[in-house]
């Protein structure tokens, strides 16, 4: 049976943490609970209720910052952005339908603690990189305070950086402050049709090398391609690359033309505008090609190697990839197996460089095969320490990202 | 400035450490002798001086490992110094403490283009960088101001910033990689050629964290492809007001330049002076708005922030027609230091980053704690962040001014907290804001910051004195007092 604690101020959650280490029994913290099944499954007799903590506290557009409470919904802040022209830049993924839920109800806070971000991760920085401060309360059940409300800030250690992708493990937050920035005017997509995985991985980087200041770089294969919204990469009959282009609209049709003669040696080409750009983007940020419920793994490697580690992987077990971070970043699904094909792919990570998340899987499995990429000993010793100087007693989400931490 | 005292016991045992350090490093690489050890008693916070106990400059990072596995065995305090041109005195050494030197890490290890980054030993300067790639059109974005002699280990242990940090980040936003030993001599990795990490982001705590947490042996950063084009708007204005309503609106026009400066009447004359750049000089703020981009970008944005420049009230308004003109624009801003150099015998530079809008309020108190002191000041301003430096001219030479001059410094720090910024936006705490750190968090902000300098150095060997202003044994910092919680709380509802 398990109980929830639902505290309605920061001093109660101070409450309820020393109340928790004081008893000695865990908490699993959530606010919507949308990201509950992305990571290690967290069995524990108490959860812990972060909801209250939600709320727009402080928008400066001007200042290009927003302070909010961390359980606001994205989709709300997101909105108030949109009234100013103004957008989160690291374009944080709704992941709700690729896990099984509904979509849009992910919270800033959870897309901080899981440190997600979409395409334009290559040119404006992940999650991490635009979290200017927090308050949050300690393992120990300690409020604390870290960073600040400004973009330039090199105050004390910087603690936004360890939460940021920290799945709850350190301690719950209660308010962010994050970066914001100008919408872009326009977007194109400039499509390179039909190159295979090296030549467009080649393609991809040959246009993020140029001065084209490209914005987002994905390649489909046909299997993946034809299971696009838009008509114009589904019906392409085979691979599609797509190049996202960003900025003031009376400079486009040049960059267009620009990026345009830099790939076309590598397919015919075809563009996608307004609605159908963004609906492209939308999929390749939430995943949405992968709908279903068999395993699916994010892998991160050097984006030269992309191709080789796809490669590798789908050699020994079948399964479907598409690229996206100019051919960093590899999403693979596959068909549900026992273990979800854990060694292969950790074998690409170690031969190419890189890691490996186990997104989505069956809680069993999750439960038994690491979800995050395994450590060297000193640095899962010195994982756990971290872990331990936020929360020494296990209080909050133990084992989440891994056994013991 | 308090540092912790000397540890007589170390003193007495200096001659042992050298020769057990003789047997870890080859014998030229550990200096002894006071006069060669006289070059490393400063950084680029001359006001602070220390003759350090040893200067140890290791090879390789085997070296490195060694000599700090020693050092925590025989509880021996060691600061980390780059290039030693942090202005917070972050390698300030300590007289019973070994400074370990990193400058012959001085090598570029790899350059990757087709994974867009570079791999350097940390004594590369920040500058060799981008000349190392920028033959085949790339550059490393970061640029602090001391980018000739700065160190990339440096940068990354300080999180260094520049003047482009609104657009492509500060240091942290463009590591990709770092290789750190640890006290314990535990040689480890953090990062690579990828992007992001499966665990804790220990490389983005590391980053910023001023030596207190290891010693970096290499770094990967990120480089960019250089700007099809650059080109600077130099406007001058009647009052500072009007500059910050400007820099205000090309912002709301969701316009992010490469670059915006502003200097005041002070800094302008002192400039113009130096290099005749050509600015104004009946101008109260200067603004340089630099756009950069694709070409067909920036002749679109160029001739926006000239109109939104005209809406603001500008007085002066010119485009650089060429990249020379461009450059003379920076010129001035660039020797802005030197400049003040020249009218001052010594000046003192501050730090502080503060929301934007906040700036004609700041300004004006900096003008009545100038008269209060009797002390001249010239402000420089990152605008397009909010990181302002005061610079405080003064005469060492006159009793009672260099502590007027903290004195000042300190006041402008804490007006920067107390309207919602930071004590510093970019040169690190280090000895010099150590003391104010109280001042912006609380006992238990700063003591959650000093549990993870435990998980990393457990005996406080590594830069002690800096940043934090009160030492705490691990020991006492790790226990758990749970002082509330031991009623079920009956407020709390539960479901």
């Amino acid at each position: 049976m398990t109980e929830i604690l639902k505290p309605g101020t920061p001093d109660q959650l101070c409450e309820a943490i020393c109340w928790a280490a004081a008893k000695k029994v865990s908490l699993e913290t959530f606010s919507v609970g949308s990201k509950r099944s992305f990571g290690r499954p967290v069995e524990t007799v108490y959860r812990l209720d972060l909801g209250v903590f939600a709320g727009i506290e402080l928008y400066e557009a001007k200042e290009l910052i927003l302070t909010a409470g961390a359980a606001t919904p994205l989709a709300e802040i997101e909105a108030a952005l949109a009234e100013k022209r103004q957008r989160l830049e690291f374009e944080p993924p709704d992941l709700g339908p690729l896990l099984g839920g509904p979509a849009y109800r992910g919270t800033i806070g959870g897309a901080i603690a899981c440190n997600l971000a979409g395409p334009r991760r290559i040119k404006a920085g992940a999650a991490r990189d635009h979290v200017l401060g927090f308050h949050a309360v300690s393992g120990r059940g300690e409020a604390f305070k870290s960073g600040g409300r400004v973009v330039k800030n090199v105050t004390g250690f910087d603690l936004s950086k360890l939460m940021a992708g920290s799945f709850g493990t350190l301690a719950a937050m209660t308010e962010i402050t994050v970066k914001v920035l100008p919408a872009a005017e326009e977007t194109r997509t400039v499509l390179v049709m039909g190159a295979g995985d090296a030549a467009a991985i080649a393609a991809m980087g040959a246009a993020l090398g140029a001065t084209c200041d490209v914005s987002g770089a994905a390649h489909f294969p046909a299997l993946v391609a034809a299971a696009s919204g838009v008509a114009r990469v589904a019906g392409a009959g085979g691979a599609v690359t797509a190049l996202r282009l960003e900025g003031p609209a009376p400079s486009m049709e040049i960059r267009v033309r620009t990026l345009g003669d830099l790939v076309k040696k590598f397919g015919a080409l075809d563009e996608l505008r307004s609605a159908d750009s963004a609906r492209l983007w939308r999929e390749v940020r939430d995943i949405a090609f992968f709908a279903g419920d068999g395993p699916v793994w994010r892998i991160s490697v050097p984006p030269a190697t992309g191709a080789q580690a796809a490669a590798c992987i789908l050699n020994e077990i079948e399964g479907k990839i598409f690229y996206d971070w100019g051919g960093g970043l590899l999403w693979l699904a596959l068909e549900s197996v026992d273990d979800a094909g854990h060694e292969t792919v950790r074998a690409a990570t170690a031969q190419h460089g890189g890691h490996a998340t186990l997104v989505r899987a069956a809680a069993e499995v999750r439960a038994r095969v690491p979800v995050f990429e395994p450590q060297p000993a000193p640095l899962a010793a010195l994982t756990k320490r971290v872990k331990e100087s936020f929360d020494p007693l296990q209080v909050l989400n133990p084992g989440r990202m891994v056994e013991g931490v | 400035m308090l540092m912790p005292k000397p540890d007589g016991q170390i003193l007495a045992r200096r001659g042992d450490i050298v020769a057990a350090l003789r047997t870890m490093v080859p014998h030229e690489s550990i200096i002894v002798d006071e006069d060669e050890r006289r070059v490393y008693e400063s950084d680029g916070l001359t006001a602070y001086r220390q003759l350090p106990l040893i200067v140890v400059l290791p090879e390789t990072k085997e070296q490195v490992s060694r000599v700090l596995a020693y050092s925590h065995q025989a509880g021996v305090k060691v600061v980390p110094r780059g290039a030693g041109t942090s202005l917070s005195g972050g390698a300030l050494p300590l007289a019973d403490a070994i400074t370990l030197g990193l400058g012959k890490f001085n090598r570029i290890l790899e350059i990757d283009f087709a994974n867009r980054c570079v791999v350097a030993q940390p004594g590369v300067t920040n500058l060799a960088i981008t000349q190392a790639v920028e033959g085949e059109g790339f550059y490393y974005a970061p640029d602090p101001s001391s980018q000739i002699a700065c160190s990339i280990g440096g940068n990354v242990a300080e999180n260094a910033g520049g003047i482009h940090c609104l657009k492509y980040g500060l240091t942290t936003n463009n590591v990709l990689g770092v290789e750190m030993v640890l006290i314990t001599g535990e040689i480890m990795r953090f990062g690579g050629k990828h992007l992001d990490s499966g665990g804790y982001d220990l490389m983005g705590l590391i980053t910023g964290s001023e030596g207190l947490l290891g010693v970096i042996t290499e770094v990967t950063v990120r480089i960019l492809r250089s700007p099809e084009t650059a080109r600077a708007l130099l406007i001058g204005f009647p009052l500072s007001e009007a500059a910050g309503d400007c820099v205000a609106a090309v912002i709301a026009a969701g316009i992010i330049p490469g670059s915006m400066e502003m200097m005041d009447r002070p800094a302008i004359h002192a400039a113009e002076d130096f290099v005749q750049a050509g600015y104004p000089l009946d101008v109260e703020a200067l603004l340089i708005i630099e756009l950069d981009g694709p070409e067909a970008e920036v002749t679109d944005l160029i001739k926006r922030v000239e109109a939104i420049a005209r809406d603001n009230g500008a007085l002066t308004l010119r485009v650089s027609q060429s990249e020379d003109e461009r450059q003379l624009f920076w010129a001035g801003r660039k020797a802005a230091f030197p400049a003040i150099g020249r009218i001052s015998p010594d000046y003192y530079c501050m730090d502080g980053t503060i929301p934007r809008h906040k700036l004609p309020v700041v300004l004006n108190r900096i003008r009545q704690l100038s008269a209060r002191y009797g002390l001249r000041v010239a402000n420089v301003f990152h605008a397009g962040d909010g990181n302002l430096h005061p610079l405080i001219l003064y005469d060492a030479n006159q009793p009672g001014e260099l502590e007027g001059a903290e004195e000042f410094g300190a006041d402008i720090l804490k007006l920067c907290v107390k309207v919602g910024g930071v004590l510093t936006g970019e040169h690190g705490v280090g000895v010099e804001k150590r003391d104010l750190m109280r001042v912006m968090f609380t006992e238990d902000d700063l003591k959650q910051q000093q549990r993870v300098k435990c998980a990393f150095d457990p005996d406080g060997l590594l830069n002690p004195g800096k940043v934090y202003p009160t030492l705490h044994r691990c020991a006492e910092l790790g226990r758990v007092h749970i002082s509330r919680g031991q009623t079920r709380f009956p407020d709390i509802p539960r479901f």
